[in-house]
């Protein structure tokens, strides 16, 4: 049904939709929401044949979705930020043993500092860890995806992360087309799970494998993560025939075509940086953005096609590696290896920085015109930084960073050191 | 953004929390959606504390909003506090023909806001005492519903039956009729002042 509505509750309404027999809840935000809307749709008996369950961390809502996936049921569980971390392990034994979980992930930055506030570092933080990662632009995709996310997961037997951005997505009130539940029940099958415990035909999931066959049993998670760059594109048609509106799928070009400059991100900025290409377009700019909806995995060949006419790529990333930079860019070059495409990085927004049309303007300005180095940080207050880098350079005790850079910022009050 | 079409109008709301300050964003954006706009409304996030000020956002057009960016140039600002007026740069980027409803009984000069009339067109700011109209219809004094039936007598852009269909699907029962009552008086206050653009 089409309304004006939260973000959290478009996806809390979808994902009851799809009828999980197994919800984990923790609450942390900004994915709270969600999972507040699903238990108030299982009190008010709307959601049958489903087990919400309070648990007492996220490694405990993670362990309880891995024993409810393995026993037969479709479970579900959201998180964010340092809930993701907390999970880690279990995360790599969920996709490790081929339970096919669906997770929503509110992206939100991980502290230390402390920030509740939305980028992607949790989820890149877990890019290794055997999981398929979609992103969401908008609360319509973020819906949708999840209603994807189960029939992907289900098909290849491998757990679904849905990562929509913390705040900037989950808190807003927009048009949302919630996916009604007759649609949804013609489009997801009941689950028949490739494999189950019953005890009436005892299997081991989880058996402990030596020299002798970890690497061939590593190396079928890969090789399900590579049929999953045929399953994406092939739901998210399916998708759209059944449901009427394209959602998903590995990317989406925006005016791509004769685009001499070509900006790649992933999730809700991709809004912005269409309002601002357009404009760029408007004064005869040959620019367009690719949106990747599929991180993992990473469409290589697909990626490639699309970039090949481009003479110069942006990465915008919500994230940084400390360390070297951009993540989603060192996967973008291996994909450009061999192309004569410059390809530059941007880290924006993090820590819920605002990145603005006029901002991402000047950027894609200084790219086209050849002036970017590699590694370019959005409206980063140089002065903050290297007055810290000198105090620190100074020897003697400088005091903790986060404390010292709040109180040039008149945050908090006292005296610098 | 720059370069927008004209049909954009956005709206920022500045209050405490506790106010309603993300309601109001809120529910500006379900009354958009009733008329056929599309609408988007999201908080300032995570420092929604009781008494910490507080921001929100709503944008209207006529076309899809792709953009996710804080409003920094406002058509429109509602005050919810006044006591707001001269601790946070309210005014930043509030257009010159731009609107502004203050919930306060006294006028912008008593405020000492006499300098922002002569910046902008001074029929287009307006100062209600819809925290008074609240206290005696809601008795608290939430001004929240009656700034919002303000907004659409002030503004134009909003019927106030659709500012009040959103106030009662938001708040059942009596009180979401004590709001509407709120939004009606606000609205009926304003438009007898300023004439322009009160679509009942």
């Amino acid at each position: 049904m089409l309304k004006q509505t939260e973000g959290s509750a478009a996806v809390a309404e979808t994902v009851a939709a799809c009828r999980p027999e197994v919800v984990c809840a923790y609450p942390i935000s900004p994915q709270t929401h969600i999972v507040e809307g699903i238990s108030d749709l299982v009190r008010a008996g709307e959601l049958e044949r489903c087990e919400y369950v309070t648990v007492e961390s996220e490694f405990a809502a993670m362990s309880v979705c891995i024993g409810a996936s393995a026993a037969g049921a479709r479970a579900y569980t959201a998180t964010a930020s340092q809930g993701l971390l907390y999970m880690a392990e279990a995360l790599y034994n969920a996709s490790g043993l081929g339970l096919p979980i669906v997770m929503t992930v509110a992206n939100r930055a991980i502290g230390a500092p402390i920030n509740i506030w939305n980028d992607h570092s949790d989820t890149m933080s877990q890019r290794d860890c055997g999981w398929i990662q979609l992103y969401a632009e908008t609360n319509q995709e973020a819906a949708d995806l999840h209603v994807q996310a189960f029939r992907i997961a289900e098909r290849l037997s491998l757990p679904v992360l849905v990562c929509m951005d913390g705040f900037v997505l989950t808190h807003a009130h927009e048009r949302v087309d919630v996916p009604e539940r007759e649609a949804v029940d013609a489009f997801l099958p009941r689950f028949e799970p490739a494999q189950a415990l019953d005890p009436a035909e005892p299997v081991t999931i989880g058996a402990m494998v030596g020299p002798e066959a970890y690497a061939e049993v590593k190396y079928l998670a890969h090789a399900k993560q590579l049929q999953a760059l045929d399953a994406i594109p092939e739901v998210a048609a399916e998708f759209e025939s059944a449901f009427g509106r394209p959602s998903g799928g590995l990317l989406r070009g925006y005016r791509t075509e004769d685009a001499e400059t070509v900006v790649v991100a992933l999730g809700s900025v991709l809004g912005t940086i269409e309002d601002t290409v357009d404009a760029m377009r408007e004064d005869g700019v040959a620019i367009g953005a690719l949106a990747l909806k599929s991180f993992r995995p990473f469409p290589v060949e697909e990626v490639r096609a699309a970039l090949a006419g481009a003479k110069r790529v942006l990465v915008v990333e919500k994230a940084l590696a400390v360390g070297i930079g951009g993540i989603v860019s060192a996967d973008l070059r291996m994909a450009l290896a061999g192309l004569e495409v410059r390809c530059d990085t941007a880290i924006a927004g993090l820590g819920g920085r605002p990145i603005t049309g006029e901002a991402l303007r000047g950027l894609f300005e200084d790219a086209v015109a050849g002036r970017l180095r590699p590694l370019t940080f959005l409206d980063m207050d140089w002065e903050r930084v290297e007055a810290e880098l000198r105090r620190l350079g100074e020897g003697g005790r400088s005091g903790p960073h986060a404390e010292n850079i709040l109180r040039e910022a008149g945050i908090v009050a006292g005296r610098s050191h | 953004m720059e370069g927008a079409a004209p049909s954009r109008f956005e709206v920022r709301v500045h209050g405490r929390g506790g106010q309603g300050v993300v309601t109001a964003a809120e529910l500006l954006s379900v009354a958009g959606f009733d008329e056929g706009l599309h609408a988007q409304a999201f908080p300032s996030f995570g420092s929604e504390r009781t008494g910490a000020p507080v921001v929100s956002f709503c944008r209207f057009d006529t076309r899809p909003i792709r953009s996710r960016e804080p409003v920094s140039r406002p058509d429109a600002l509602i005050v919810q506090d006044p006591t707001l007026l001269h601790q946070v740069d309210l005014f930043a980027g509030l257009a010159a023909d731009g609107y502004l409803l203050v919930n306060s009984g006294r006028d912008l000069t008593e405020l000492g806001l006499a300098d922002l009339l002569d910046r902008h067109r001074p029929e287009r700011l307006l100062t209600v005492p819809a925290g008074e109209i609240a206290r005696r219809l809601l008795g608290k004094p939430l001004p929240n519903a009656a700034l919002l039936g303000g907004f659409a007598a002030l503004t134009g852009r909003l019927r106030l039956d659709s500012v009040q269909a959103a106030i009662r699907e938001r708040f059942r029962g009596k009180p979401g009729e004590a709001n509407a009552a709120a939004a009606a008086e606000c609205f009926e206050l304003v438009a007898a002042r300023t004439g322009e653009g009160a679509r009942a």
